[in-house]
């Protein structure tokens, strides 16, 4: 995976034959639901993510008792157990539990949808619930440390003594070497947070409905972590959301417009945990994310030309741009210079990227809104509707083992 | 400018993690004892780090361990000008040092302010104790 990348050749003759592709074209994404975003829930996870599901199940037209499979990724303080009681599924048969965080953004989506392929489950619903803004915030040392031991490996044994102890400081230090090596320049930064937001002026949900953004607010902003600041980082968001998948067969006889998958991927290349990517050749680009979309090309059969509409997993405006470069949207090197100005990301652009807002001005809800934006592309009812969508691409967090799908009427 | 401490909070320590897999204890010891150990593959000499118990080049599980010079450059680094563990004083900077032997480490600078750091500057190693069981190494400006 690594040499294939360094060597920027993806080779096909060592890939599972895209015939043999359970997935693609036949699992679709059939409900969407969502609880308000908000600073401070005054509410549980487990409440909220219960409203998140209901919503979910009744968007697709389904009965709670339909689902009968779970899917979310780690760092989840939900128990799932305490979730089917609460909610009363009474055939769940199949439940997972996906690793790489905010990588598997995506991820979720395809075990999942494996699963109803194979005939492991009908209706799996794929949820994820947090109390970021008002709780326990995954960005900050002290709350890892103390909620989130499954992330307590080795390797952070030789980084957090040194004070090393932030997502933001993971990838800020590959983040700082690809601005070293291609120029690319701090004004150019600012423009996917300053449209990111402008979608946001049209998504009543979102965080930063009604707070405008403009350049030189961002470029006032202070600098949390250099090379990153206040504005090129994610929100904190208390909140839940849901999807439901499902065969394509299925989802004929439900109420919504399938969202059908055209292709799925998920790596976890060599050398990564949690964004420490170190000790790779080069740093200031990212095999993860060039090979989730060699890999949807690849099985979708099609290039980064056909995609009409993507979200990318944004947890800091770096983290963005760098996938427009490994997406195939621009050359390497460039995504500086493919957003300075910001046209090429907005609604009638090149690409048009996180239309609701992504993870900067929407919601921080580790991917999921991401995906839901995704699909109301594909049905037509989102906020920021690209015209005649026929392929919609979603992808999971970089410098991380990650993934992706396209998504088509 | 090293980093300064908050004396009254704990320094997140590397055996809170280490002690999971023994690969890292000879680079704690190493520490200790003021020496940057390095993972070698016995079988074809790649260098790993961190350690690991099999080599992913050749698969081999017999590895030896060898001192490295302590020299290298800043590969790249971030600053954080709010403190994200109550143990750090902001400001402080976290630098990725790849050493001359060519495997990279995360660690501070005890000499060199944030905003003098440079990528391509030339470091070497020095051991600071910053708890009474704890050593971490550090760097400083070579030369």
């Amino acid at each position: 995976m690594l040499q294939e990348y360094m060597d920027r050749k993806y080779r096909t003759d060592n890939k599972p034959s895209v015939e043999a592709n359970l997935i693609k074209n036949n699992v679709a994404i059939v409900g969407i639901g969502q609880t308000q975003y908000t600073k401070n829930s005054g509410r549980d996870e487990l409440d909220l993510a219960c409203e998140a599901i209901q919503n979910a199940v009744d968007d697709a037209g389904l009965k709670m008792s339909d689902i009968d499979g779970f899917d979310t990724f780690i760092l989840d303080r939900l128990s799932l157990p305490m979730l089917i009681n609460s909610l009363g599924t009474p055939n769940v048969r199949f439940s997972c539990e996906v690793s790489g965080g905010g990588g598997a953004g995506c991820a979720v989506a395809v075990h999942a949808a494996a699963a109803v392929a194979t005939g492991q489950a009908d209706y799996v619903c794929c949820y994820r619930s947090l109390n970021e803004a008002s709780g326990h915030r995954y960005g900050r040392g002290d709350d890892f440390i103390e909620y989130m031991p499954v992330a307590l490996t080795p390797n952070y044994g030789y980084i957090w003594p040194l004070g090393f102890v932030t997502p933001l400081g993971w990838a800020g230090v590959w983040g700082r070497r690809w601005m070293h090596e291609f120029n690319i320049t701090r004004e150019q930064l600012g423009w996917w947070p300053v449209v990111l937001r402008e979608y946001a002026q049209n998504n009543p949900e979102a965080t930063y409905f009604g707070r405008p953004m403009t350049h030189e607010d961002y470029m006032e902003s202070p600098m949390i972590v250099d090379p990153l600041k206040l504005h090129d980082c994610c929100v904190n968001t208390d909140g839940a959301a849901a999807y439901i998948i499902t065969t394509v067969e299925r989802a004929k006889d439900l109420k919504q417009t399938p969202a059908i998958i055209a292709a799925s991927a998920q790596c976890c290349p060599i050398e990564q945990e949690i964004q420490t990517i170190y000790q790779r050749p080069s740093i200031s680009g990212l095999v993860e994310t060039w090979y989730v979309g060699q890999e949807l090309y690849r099985v979708a059969e099609c290039g980064p030309d056909d995609i009409d509409v993507a979200q990318l997993y944004d947890p800091y405006s770096i983290g963005g741009i760098i996938q427009l470069e490994e997406l195939g949207f621009c050359e390497r090197g460039e995504g500086g210079k493919f957003v300075e100005g910001g046209d090429n990301i907005r609604i009638d652009g090149k690409i048009p990227c996180n239309t609701a807002g992504g993870l900067l001005s929407e919601a921080y809800l580790h991917g999921w809104n991401l995906v839901i934006e995704g699909v109301r592309q594909i049905r037509g009812t989102s906020y920021n509707q690209v015209k005649d969508v026929e392929l919609s691409m979603v992808t999971g967090g970089p410098g991380v083992a990650s993934s992706g799908i396209i998504l088509r009427r | 400018m090293t980093v300064e401490y908050n004396p009254d909070q704990k320094i997140p320590h590397p055996a809170m993690w280490g002690v999971l897999y023994k690969s890292s204890t000879p680079f704690w010891e190493g520490v200790k004892n003021k020496k940057i150990m390095l993972q070698k593959c016995k079988s074809c000499g790649n260098l790993l780090n961190p350690p690991r118990p099999m080599c992913p080049k050749c698969q081999s599980q017999e590895n030896e361990w060898i001192t490295a010079k302590g020299t290298g450059k800043i590969y790249s680094w971030v600053t954080f000008n709010e403190a994200p563990h109550p143990a750090f004083k902001a400001p402080y900077a976290a630098v990725l040092v790849e050493l001359d032997e060519g495997p990279r480490i995360v660690s501070n600078m005890v000499d060199v302010k944030p905003e003098d750091l440079e990528i391509g500057m030339a470091v070497e190693v020095t051991f600071e104790d910053v708890a009474e069981d704890l050593t971490l190494p550090k760097f400083r400006k070579a030369g």
